[in-house]
């Protein structure tokens, strides 16, 4: 890097220099605006957080029905919420790597059943009172067992018991899983005094800010706790307001007027207006999410793989891409892993080829029209992208119908129920969450029925073995599978879209969901 | 006050409360009917079977339908709701709270838009068929015609985004002091005042020109009255009832029928509320929620039937 680069964009993080003159000057010595850029970003934290001030954060997906509760989180408010009040044991780094947070190392036994955490020790509570590992056994066992209401009981049926030894607390699994760890990052398993079992709802944690004020569906203030154990890196503002502001206009128009700093879910229609705004930023990450046209293949005509096939070939994914995500996403290829994930393997991409859907059409000898379902709940744009897919799908002589249903009742009665519809997935920790959720025979949320026993079996397999390179290998040998024989077809990734305003700093791109993985709030400081 | 009043009032009250009674049936047979089940809406996506066995039985789903609405009903005839099934709070305090926030929009607007309506409406009588009654036909109509959540984003973009005079988000809160209250909700008013003024405005036109027509204002005009005296002394209090009937009707609407505005300015109101509800299946919420708005609106009718019995001299004062 050069020396005069790196002079001038300390210059601009002390404010001595503004950001257009960096750039500018940047560009004259030959630097792309990305690189300018990143090289802008990084000299802002080295010149270090700045505390004060009340951050203040415009979320969509907040409601009058929400719960503080972690167990029932289930959309975008609980989520960052739950991360400015609460922690988990480890959670996930930019680059999908573990990191320590309320436990501080861990350890698996050679089989991979048993995994030990040490807990980090002289981290307060909101009450005062000291984590120990007694309240981490709690929490998990609330989380699990016939009786939790969790989004993580999911996750929780694979361990077998969890107990304290000393300042550690021991996961006995039911199945060896070498990816175990990376499951307890998930953001329903944030560490309460005695589990959350004497108030669920008290959002008591371990977290930099305490909830001073929860108005569901209206706006939730948290104020900086005084005793957080890792001021360095979190807790920067003294305050942090979240306003519930889920319409998506009304958003923008907040952001621009300067009544927030951060918004999420920009709507990729409108992100070359408000790029525009003096001072606002566009933050886009591409990660784990992604939309999915599923079939059943247990139900006719999915049953015949000719059918599924020609209906994967028939998607013209660049066009999805182009039109529905204006370029904020990337093609898909029929199956749910994509760079993002550890230990991924690319496979030769599928070709948008009506003559191959046609001849795998024509071999399947199905020729009357296909009923596919969709909402505008399934996706933003899915009825767009429905139609689209029916006119490609007409070029290669497959007839669609599209059903628009109501968004009411459409994660009931429509997705996971009926045999073609539009859904999507945020994607998950680690392969092996992802497949095991939805591609395993008797997994709940298998929406394509895909049934397959050798599948199955590698799924279980992968998970146990500690060999990083013959599981890179089995998770090709899956993925290959699904690509080829799945139910499911993936036109697009989709990325993440946030924005900030003029007075934002410390914003690091991260992969693993909006918002900086769900830490901005805490992580995010207001410079002067 | 005379015995056939009374008895008129008494008996709009007591069809008021029969019509109430009948409502609530309509609510509750309509909330068990929804497409969807509550359990699976509120864990979404990430509903495990047992987790959605726990919810159910939790949330006594599995009890008969008659058996929830007597339950249902005497408690509600006390004020108690019982708790939201999505998040467990009181459904009283929550929705006590959205519901002054909703009558206090409501009644900030109606506090402009009443007086400023029946004000252009005499004036346009006043200069009838001329240039300034078309012109406030004409805008009045013009304002009504365009949809809300389009001139709630005309202001938006003109006045919280361009100019930045006020801001786009009416969010309000408790201890609030009411300036800044006041300063919140200045763009919502607004686009509630032209949703309702030119209904109100054009009935006040149209009552009093009906008036207009009688004898007695001719007498009047050969008394030597002016054309604002005639209106306003003996024009207007003849022509009350047909007015006040509208007015409640609006006010009805400011209450039940601005979600759009609320959620475009994110005004903590029970519109949205509401809605909220709606999409997780939260029965008893959407219940509570239903038999408000209803109470508001036969409320609001009873009073303008009372007013305009009040009004009519005829049954004020009897032979």
């Amino acid at each position: 890097m050069s020396q005069e680069l790196e002079y001038l964009s300390q210059q601009v993080a002390l404010g001595r220099s503004s950001r257009r003159d960096f750039l500018g000057r940047a560009a004259a010595l030959g630097l792309t605006a990305g690189a300018a850029n990143a090289l802008l970003a990084s000299a802002a934290h080295a010149a270090g957080p700045r505390r004060g001030g009340t951050l203040k954060i415009g979320l969509q997906g907040g409601a009058a029905t929400d719960s503080l509760d972690p167990a029932l989180a289930a959309n975008q408010l609980t989520f960052h919420v739950g991360r400015m009040w609460g922690e988990e044991l480890v959670k996930l780094s930019v680059t999908g790597q573990l990191r320590p947070y309320l436990a501080t190392e861990w350890r698996s036994s050679p089989d991979a059943k048993a995994w030990v955490f040490k807990i980090r020790k002289g981290v307060q509570f909101h009450n005062g009172k000291e984590m120990t590992p007694d309240d981490v056994v709690a929490t998990m066992r609330r989380h699990s067992g016939p009786t939790a209401k969790s989004g993580a009981l999911g996750i929780m049926r694979a361990v077998d018991s969890v107990s304290r030894d000393g300042d550690s607390v021991i996961f006995t699994l039911k199945d060896a899983s070498a990816d175990f760890p990376f499951l307890l990052t998930d953001y329903h398993l944030l560490i309460q005094p005695n589990g959350g079992n004497d108030d669920p709802k008290a959002a008591i944690g371990t977290g930099p800010y305490r909830i001073a004020t929860f108005e569901p569906g209206v706006r939730v203030i948290g104020e900086r706790f005084k005793n957080y154990w890792d001021t360095k890196n979190r807790g920067h503002a003294d305050q942090v307001e979240i306003t519930v502001l889920n319409d998506s206009t009304a958003r923008t128009a907040a952001l621009q007027s300067g009544r927030v700093h951060i918004i999420n879910r920009v709507d990729p229609k409108v992100v070359e207006l408000i790029k525009k705004a003096p001072g606002v930023t566009v933050q886009s990450a591409s990660g784990r999410g992604h939309y999915v046209f599923n079939m059943f293949s247990n139900t006719a005509p999915f049953t015949n793989n000719d059918v599924r096939l020609a209906l994967k070939l028939a998607m013209d994914r660049k066009e999805m891409v182009d039109k529905l995500l204006r370029g904020f996403g990337s093609i898909g290829n029929d199956f749910p892993i994509n760079g993002s994930y550890p230990l991924f393997t690319a496979l030769p991409q599928r070709p948008f080829d009506t003559d191959k859907a046609a001849f795998h059409y024509k071999k399947s000898g199905h020729n009357e029209t296909i009923l596919l379902r969709t909402s505008e709940v399934a996706f933003p744009g899915a009825v767009d992208a429905a139609q689209l897919y029916q006119a490609t799908c007409a070029k290669a002589g497959i007839k669609i119908e599209v059903k628009r249903e109501p968004g009411d009742g459409y994660w009931s009665n429509v997705w996971n129920k009926q045999p073609f519809h539009t859904s999507y997935w945020g994607g998950r920790a680690v392969q092996d969450q992802m497949w095991a959720t939805a591609y395993i025979t008797g997994a709940d949320w298998n929406d394509t029925r895909f049934f397959n026993p050798a599948f199955d079996k590698m799924v279980v397999t992968a998970r146990g073995e500690l060999n990083q390179a013959k599981r890179k290998q089995m998770y090709l040998d899956m993925a290959l599978i699904v690509h080829n024989e799945g139910g499911v077809i993936v036109p697009m990734f989709n990325d993440t879209i946030d924005a900030t305003g003029p007075k934002v700093g410390g914003w690091i791109k991260n992969p693993n969901a909006e918002l900086m993985g769900g830490m901005a709030a805490s992580e995010c400081w207001l410079e002067a | 006050m005379s015995s056939p009043l009374l008895k008129e009032i008494a008996r709009r009250i007591l069809l008021g409360m029969l019509m109430l009674l009948g409502v609530s049936m309509l609510i509750f047979a309509g909330t068990q009917i929804l497409p969807g089940d509550v359990a699976q809406a509120i864990l979404g996506q990430s509903a495990t079977p047992e987790a959605l066995a726990n919810l159910r039985r939790d949330m006594g789903l599995n009890e008969p339908a008659t058996v929830r609405y007597w339950h249902w009903l005497s408690n509600a005839a006390t004020g108690d709701f019982g708790k939201a099934l999505s998040n467990g709070q009181e459904i009283s305090t929550a929705l006590g709270k959205r519901f002054s926030n909703t009558v206090f929009l409501a009644a900030s607007a109606a506090v402009i838009a009443v007086p400023l309506a029946i004000l252009l409406g005499v004036v346009a009588v006043r200069y009838r068929n001329g240039f300034i009654d078309r012109l406030i036909s004409g805008l009045g109509l013009a304002s009504t015609s365009l949809p809300a959540f389009f001139v709630g984003y005309v202001l938006m973009y003109f006045f919280a985004v361009k100019l930045q005079w006020v801001t786009s988000v009416s969010t309000v809160f408790d201890g609030m002091p009411l300036s800044e209250r006041l300063a919140a909700i200045i763009l919502p008013v607004a686009v509630l005042t032209t949703e309702v003024l030119a209904h109100m405005m054009r009935m006040t036109r149209a009552a009093i020109l009906n008036v207009m027509q009688s004898a007695y204002i001719e007498t009047a005009e050969l008394k030597g009255l002016t054309g604002l005296q005639i209106i306003y002394r003996h024009a207007l209090p003849n022509a009350l009832a047909p007015i006040i009937n509208v007015v409640m009707l609006n006010m009805a609407f400011l209450v039940v029928g601005v979600v759009v505005v609320e959620v475009i300015f994110v005004y903590p109101g029970m519109g949205q509320y509401l809605v909220d509800h709606v999409a997780t299946r939260d029965i008893p919420v959407v219940q509570a929620c239903g038999l408000v708005f209803a109470t508001v609106y036969i409320g609001m009718n009873i009073i303008a039937d009372i007013a305009g019995v009040m009004s009519n001299p005829r049954l004020r004062h009897p032979k």
